[in-house]
């Protein structure tokens, strides 16, 4: 019953990841770069969640508002921080990654630090730097076994929600347009551009799906870990990349099973061997199955033509 | 060119026939003794406030992590988030040593010395034990990879505790949380060095901006010779063209192997002079953020280019504090600087206005480079 | 400047289905190919290759667009290990050799697509393919030991003196990336040189050069193989080239050797023929 409860916890909390590296699959895939600011605008989605909440329930709302008020409030809410990412993230790219297209990754990469470094000291100055106390979402838990389970409703609507993103995603780019222009800019963005593909708005777009999710994501952490800080999202972005990575890069299910199994490795880990060394014991899987899979579980291994 | 060879005349002529990269080394070790020397006489005169004094050491450290880590990312072309890790290494390794040793060697200077070594070796050594799996991997992959070991290393350190007394060290992993110690059974003459998580307090600060000069010194030579020789050339060979390296009988893992490892022993002897710079050091301050400042001293510098290391590390050390008068602000605007001077220097538009601006002051490009700093291209 | 003299060549067998020229016979071949094959994932690329090539032979490799000339010589230096047949390389089995150990035994290349070091300079590229031959340690490197300075300055001169066969020398400090293509071609040959090999493949060497460097380049060829004494396999689509200095052709299609012969030979083989200029009766 306990491994059961740990293994809700895993998937619950790998759901997470999940949305997160498929934020960072779609953008690696398209973009070709690490987009190491990703995890600090999930911090960004939290804090627009977080203050669009408190600024409803202190003005807008009574002193004792029915469950449907607050349930608008708080769909409002995310919605507000998915718009407020959704810019950011496109503003984001054509400023700081669109001038860079030509040049190597690594120039690249580190402007995305850069912009990460940006965001969090934004942040601080903005929000200060005290955590502030999220209010999940949604409250409440069911229960099974007279109390032995319990299953929070957060847990259960982030599962829910990153199965839909995924499903969503893989119709998207499988079957729309704009996901068709999508896939071709991945593989080559010269062929897609002289194919009459826009290469520089699929970008933008693929940018504010990720950011989008990202917002979700930081939504959905901060219910899950009260707690918001302005380096909240840094530490779960890293460990949704390495779950992109695990999952094969650009692989959209890839992510997800990488997120999902980063988590309940991650859950399992804190429960039965070290709370202390579960970030290790992730990232040595993560070494193992690299080692075994040198392109991630579900990434395909193209090999340098001679 | 044979003619040329015999005709020793000089040491003009002998600076003449010099090749440009050999000029470039030698300038880099003379400015690295004059900036040495005007330090130290700036410090004499007691022209450096405290906080100036205090940086001294660890721009050295810097210098000497950021110019290891261009040996792999420059000069190898493997991209390494985890270049902290071992510094971490040789941090703690070089504060068991100095600390154990501090009874049997008086002499701070014989101490330190050890500890350097001792810091290198054991980060060579983790360096080999990482290197031989990671660079198997290819790109973003081994990208990572190095990030999961720099984070692995992190975590076992803080779980480490390590004591000493008369009959040595003792030393455990505290891997449920339970250990405190006590555990180690130290005797009453004994005394804690490492505390898991708490890290390293009540360290001897033996570390030398002397010593910080020569220890910069030894790195520059180390890589730059090495960079000039057989083995450089094959170690940049797999960077350019791994297929081509292949085929013309350069062993690539052997190579790949060497500048990892080099690079990982230069950062555990600068890890080490940190350590002992402190009194207090935590295993936490050496995350991934760590890596990352050290890669952007790197790119900023210029990939492949020691001086440019050497340059942007100061620069960049520097300026967060030149910028301390803005209070909060500071590390919003060494953000922008950072994006704006990655912009500046690797957008073909900007570029292409920057070379015009350079075509004018072409009769004194020595200077127009000069003034640039370290914000050369790769 | 003089278009190079057609070698006089009769091609003779030797103790097994292949044949090498005259002059070569009474010695063993310096790489023999016996019934070599590779499948990729059930496609066979190449099958029941068999060829020789005699120790100071100019040997041609031609065929048309997706034949697998340049997947042979993958298999050759073990870029791929073949999935059957034998390689000997003087004599001895290349098999389970990495494409560093192949190098070392004596087979040095060149590629389709130019692979140099682009970074580099020109002699630096040079004196990468001398690794093996001009050696010292990493630490008489670190501490700039004699050792260092005999073998920098051994490595210096015969870097020169191998970019004297393209009169190259003047660039010797020039970026290799930045040289132009016919340039670039010619450094991969002096690379290639550098690692002392007994047996040289160059890929389409002629690609994008024009009919007079195309020329020169002739010359080049004959007279490397005259001053290292060292055989030569080249894949080739300019036919001038091919029928002007090689002594053994080796015609491959579809993976198959279709024809094998003096240029003579090959020149009048119906099969040949019909392979290029595909067969008369469908048009």
């Amino acid at each position: 019953m306990e491994f059961l409860s740990y293994l809700i916890n895993g998937i619950s909390m790998g759901s997470i990841y999940a949305i997160i590296a498929l934020g960072y699959t779609m953008v690696y895939g398209i973009a070709k770069m690490l987009n190491f600011a990703h995890g600090d605008v999930i911090m960004v989605g939290g804090y627009v969640s977080f203050y669009a909440t408190s600024y409803a329930t202190a003005q807008l709302l009574g002193e004792d508002p029915s469950a449907m008020a607050v349930g608008m409030a708080t769909l409002v809410s995310v919605l507000l921080a998915m718009l407020v990412c959704t810019v950011l993230g496109v503003i984001i790219e054509g400023l700081a990654y669109r001038p860079l297209r030509q040049a190597g990754s690594l120039a690249v990469l580190i402007t995305a630090i850069g912009v990460s470094y940006f965001l969090q000291n934004a942040a601080q100055l903005l929000f200060g730097a005290n955590p502030k106390n999220f209010t999940p979402v949604v409250g409440g838990q069911l229960t099974f076994f007279d109390g032995q389970l319990r299953i929070s409703y957060v847990a259960l609507l982030t599962v829910v929600a990153c199965v839909v993103i995924m499903v969503g995603l893989t119709v998207f780019t499988g079957q729309s347009k704009m996901g068709k222009a999508m896939r071709a800019c991945s593989e080559d963005k010269g062929a897609a551009q002289l194919m009459g593909i826009n290469v520089n708005r699929t970008i933008s777009m693929t940018f504010a799906i990720g950011s989008a999710l990202a917002a979700i994501a930081g939504v959905l952490l901060c219910s899950y870990s009260p707690v918001l800080k302005p380096t909240t999202g840094s530490m779960p972005g890293i460990k949704a990349f390495t779950a992109a990575v695990f999952g094969g890069i650009g692989s959209i299910p890839g992510a997800f099973l990488g997120g999902l199994l980063l988590g309940i490795i991650e859950a399992i880990a804190q429960a039965y061997i070290s709370t202390q060394l579960s970030n290790a014991i992730l990232f040595a899987v993560l070494i193992v199955v690299l080692l075994v899979k040198p392109s991630g579980l579900l990434g395909k291994y193209v090999p340098e033509k001679v | 060119m044979k003619e040329k060879k015999k005709s020793t005349g000089g040491l003009g002529n002998y600076f003449k026939r010099m090749k440009t990269a050999t000029k470039v080394d030698y300038a880099t070790y003379v400015g690295v003794i004059l900036a040495f020397i005007v330090v130290t006489i700036c410090q004499s005169q007691g022209l450096l406030n405290r906080s100036m004094t205090g940086m001294l050491v660890p721009i050295c450290c810097y210098v000497c992590m950021a110019v290891s880590l261009n040996l792999t990312v420059g000069v190898l072309g493997e991209l390494s988030l985890g270049h902290a890790g071992f510094m971490s290494v040789g941090v703690f390794s070089g504060i068991i040593t100095s600390m154990s040793l501090q009874s049997t060697i008086s002499s701070e200077l014989l101490r330190l010395v050890i500890a350097l070594v001792v810091g290198a070796i054991f980060a060579a050594i983790v360096g080999f034990i990482v290197g031989v799996p990671v660079l198997r991997l290819r790109g973003d992959y081994l990208a990572i990879v190095t990030l999961a070991f720099g984070e692995i290393i992190k975590d076992i350190i803080n779980c480490l505790l390590v004591g000493y007394d008369e009959k040595g060290l003792h030393i455990a992993l505290n891997i449920d949380g339970k250990k405190t110690i006590q555990s180690l059974g130290l005797s009453e003459d004994g005394f804690a060095i490492i505390k898991g998580a708490q890290g390293a307090a009540g360290n001897e600060r033996i570390a030398t901006f002397t010593a910080g000069f020569v220890l910069v010194m030894i790195t520059l030579i180390v890589v730059l010779n090495l960079m000039r020789s057989r083995t450089g050339r094959a170690i940049m060979s797999i960077r350019d063209n791994r297929i081509a390296a292949e085929s013309v009988g350069i062993n690539v893992t052997k190579y790949k192997l060497i500048a990892f490892v080099t690079s990982a022993a230069l950062a555990g002897a600068a890890g080490a002079l940190f350590g002992l710079n402190y009194s207090s050091v935590t295993a936490a301050q050496f995350d991934f953020n760590t890596s990352i400042l050290v890669l952007v001293y790197v790119v900023l510098g210029g990939l492949g280019n020691i001086w440019g290391s050497v340059v942007a590390t100061v620069v960049l050390y520097v300026l967060p504090e030149a910028l301390r008068g803005m209070d909060q602000l500071r590390m919003l605007v060494y953000a922008i600087v950072l994006i704006l001077v990655m912009l500046a220097t690797n957008n073909p538009v900007l570029q292409g206005f920057m070379d015009r601006i350079g075509e004018k002051f072409k009769r004194q490009p020595r200077k127009a480079a000069a003034q640039k700093g370290g914000a050369s291209h790769e | 400047m003089s278009k190079p003299k057609r070698p006089e060549t009769k091609l003779v067998p030797v103790p097994s289905v292949n044949k090498v020229p005259e002059r070569d016979v009474n010695k063993s071949p310096i790489l023999e190919c016996r019934n070599l094959g590779i499948d990729f994932g059930g496609l066979t690329a190449v099958n029941e290759f068999n060829m020789a090539i005699g120790r100071t032979e100019i040997a041609g490799l031609i065929g048309p667009n997706g034949a697998g000339k340049t997947t042979v010589f993958n298999m050759l230096t073990k870029v791929y290990q073949p999935t059957r047949g034998t390689i000997l390389l003087d004599g001895i089995d290349t098999h389970n050799m990495t494409t560093v150990q192949v190098n070392r035994a004596g087979i040095a290349r060149t590629f389709q697509n130019i692979r140099l070091f682009d970074n580099l300079s020109v002699e630096d590229n040079v004196k990468i393919g001398m690794h093996n031959h001009i050696r010292y340690s990493a630490a008489s490197s670190i501490f700039r030991l004699p050792g260092y300075w005999k073998g920098e300055r051994l490595a210096h001169e015969s870097a020169l003196e191998l970019l004297h066969i393209f009169d190259m020398e003047d660039l010797a400090d020039a970026k290799a990336g930045s040289l132009p293509y016919g340039a670039q071609r010619r450094l991969e040959i002096v690379r290639a040189l550098a690692t002392n090999p007994s047996l040289l493949l160059l890929d389409e060497p002629a690609a994008g050069m024009n009919p007079s460097e195309t020329a020169d380049l002739m010359e080049n060829i004959v007279k490397i193989r005259d001053t290292f004494q060292i055989a030569i396999l080249l894949i080739e689509h300019d036919m001038n080239l091919v029928m002007g200095i090689c002594e053994g052709i080796c015609v491959l299609n579809f993976g198959q050797i279709i024809a094998k012969g003096t240029p003579s030979e090959i020149q009048n083989n119906p099969e040949v023929i019909k392979a290029y200029l595909g067969d008369q009766k469908e048009v």
